[in-house]
């Protein structure tokens, strides 16, 4: 949607998560998307690197999926986790040598034509605004592959965007914000620049 | 070429700030473009920034169902008192009772649901909880600073708390923040994700700030400060702030179930 100067609701600017959300932003249990013990419960995990190829000790990450079928969840209990529920959504800080690490469920495609992905925002101090990203998972190759999306990023790049299969059941999805191997991040509202 | 934050003065900083605001007032101007409402990821005169924003020009993405829709929060995720930052303990905490009230829209206007707001702020001394907060300021044993509401049906939000002081940070030397309260926010979709910070009107810290100032459309700035309301303020009691915020970027089409709250 287009937003002109004259409208009367203008977008709210971004400001840094800033050093000191430790005691505020996680809650018990954000990392547990779905109990480790959950029949088809997957790791995803990985470390946030900064320019410099050194791991952030204070950043936030975010994960947000849909179920197995590929369908919206709209579950109640995200914060307040009953331990069964599935909700999709997860936050965990990172730890000192700047690794998060989910439990959760794969989840489907939300379109037969597109491949399976987790929605993955960062938020860190000196980051004045998120990122985006996503994680693919790297055991999807075929689905991977006819992707439209993947197909249109550049090669090159296009492996910072996959979670790679490294233990059964387990997916490592590391997070370079700058750099050589910088992760490729999104922009969604593009379309209202235009 | 880096100069230790030691020794690097207010001035500097300043002249930093005022030569990138000049540059994008230039790149608008030229190219008849508006200003960016969100901040750089790359702003020198926020120091942090130089290691981590991506130097890589983001890839557009269309989103998909799940980008569109956001979490489903609701008052069984969060407890009532949570909104009175001000009753979290045995006694009161110190400093100035404040009500901050407004409502979450989107870009049409419409209310933002259900949705979940967080807050996290310093004590009315201006030291946060966080362990890693090393400014020698009291703690207060009777202030966490820390706040969760979910919005009404007109997006709207009211929570009680203190004025948080201002605090010193390392950014540069005698380097200031100016008194602030963090927010969190979920949009109707995950797109609309965002977190920022509240100020209050009038703060003298405003143009020397360079977390502040990282944003560098003068309009858009000063929609980070409350504006005050003598309507929201109560007798006896508290002193009122109104902010309203406003989530715009791609919707949701997706609807929320009717019963998707079973407060």
């Amino acid at each position: 949607m287009p937003e002109s100067p004259e409208s009367e609701f203008l977008q709210t600017p971004s400001q840094t998560v800033g050093p000191f959300f430790g005691y505020a932003l996680p809650f018990a249990g954000g990392e547990s998307v779905a109990a480790p013990w959950h029949p088809a419960a997957i790791r995803l995990h990985g470390t946030v690197f900064d320019g410099a190829g050194q791991p952030i000790p204070d950043a936030i990450v975010e994960i947000w999926h849909p179920d197995a079928d590929g369908r919206v969840i709209s579950e109640l209990g995200s914060l307040a986790r009953d331990g069964h529920t599935v909700t999709g959504f997860g936050r965990t800080p990172v730890d000192r040598r700047g690794n998060y690490d989910f439990s959760t469920i794969k989840p489907g495609a939300t379109r037969a034509d597109a491949a399976p992905y987790v929605l993955v925002t960062i938020f860190a101090r000196g980051l004045t605004h998120h990122l985006f990203t996503r994680a693919y998972f790297g055991d999807e190759v075929d689905r991977n592959a006819s992707d439209a999306f993947l197909d249109g990023v550049d090669p090159s790049r296009r492996p910072t965007l996959i979670a790679t299969f490294d233990a059964p059941h387990s997916y490592r999805f590391d997070i370079r914000l700058q750099g050589d191997d910088e992760t490729v991040f999104l922009d969604f509202d593009a379309e209202s620049h235009d | 070429m880096t100069i230790p934050a030691e020794q690097l003065t207010q001035e500097m900083v300043s002249a930093e700030i005022e030569q990138i605001h000049a540059e994008h007032g230039e790149w608008a101007r030229a190219g008849g473009r508006p200003l960016p409402v969100h901040p750089p990821r790359d702003f020198l005169p926020y120091r942090s920034t130089a290691l981590r924003h991506p130097t890589h020009e983001l890839v557009r993405a269309d989103p998909e169902e799940i980008e569109l829709a956001s979490p489903a929060f609701g008052h069984t995720d969060v407890a009532a008192e949570e909104s009175d930052l001000t009753i979290q303990h045995t006694g009161e905490p110190l400093g100035e009772r404040i009500i901050v009230t407004g409502r979450v829209l989107d870009g049409d206007g419409r209310p933002v649901r259900n949705q979940l707001v967080e807050i996290w702020q310093a004590n009315a001394s201006g030291r946060y909880v966080h362990k890693r907060d090393q400014h020698p300021a009291p703690l207060d044993p009777n202030f966490t600073g820390v706040g969760r509401i979910i919005t009404g049906d007109d997006g709207g939000y009211s929570l009680t708390t203190i004025k948080p002081g201002a605090y010193p940070w390392k950014n540069h030397r005698n380097a200031w923040r100016p008194a602030h309260i963090h927010f969190s926010f979920f949009g109707s979709a995950f797109t609309q994700r965002l977190i920022t910070q509240m100020y209050f009107p009038g703060d003298p810290l405003f143009g020397l700030d360079p977390i502040y100032q990282s944003i560098v459309d003068p309009a858009a700035r000063e929609r980070l400060v409350a504006r005050y309301d003598h309507d929201v303020s109560r007798p006896e009691w508290a002193i009122g702030y109104r902010w309203d915020v406003v989530l715009t970027g791609p919707k949701s089409t997706w609807m929320e179930p009717e019963d998707a709250d079973h407060a």
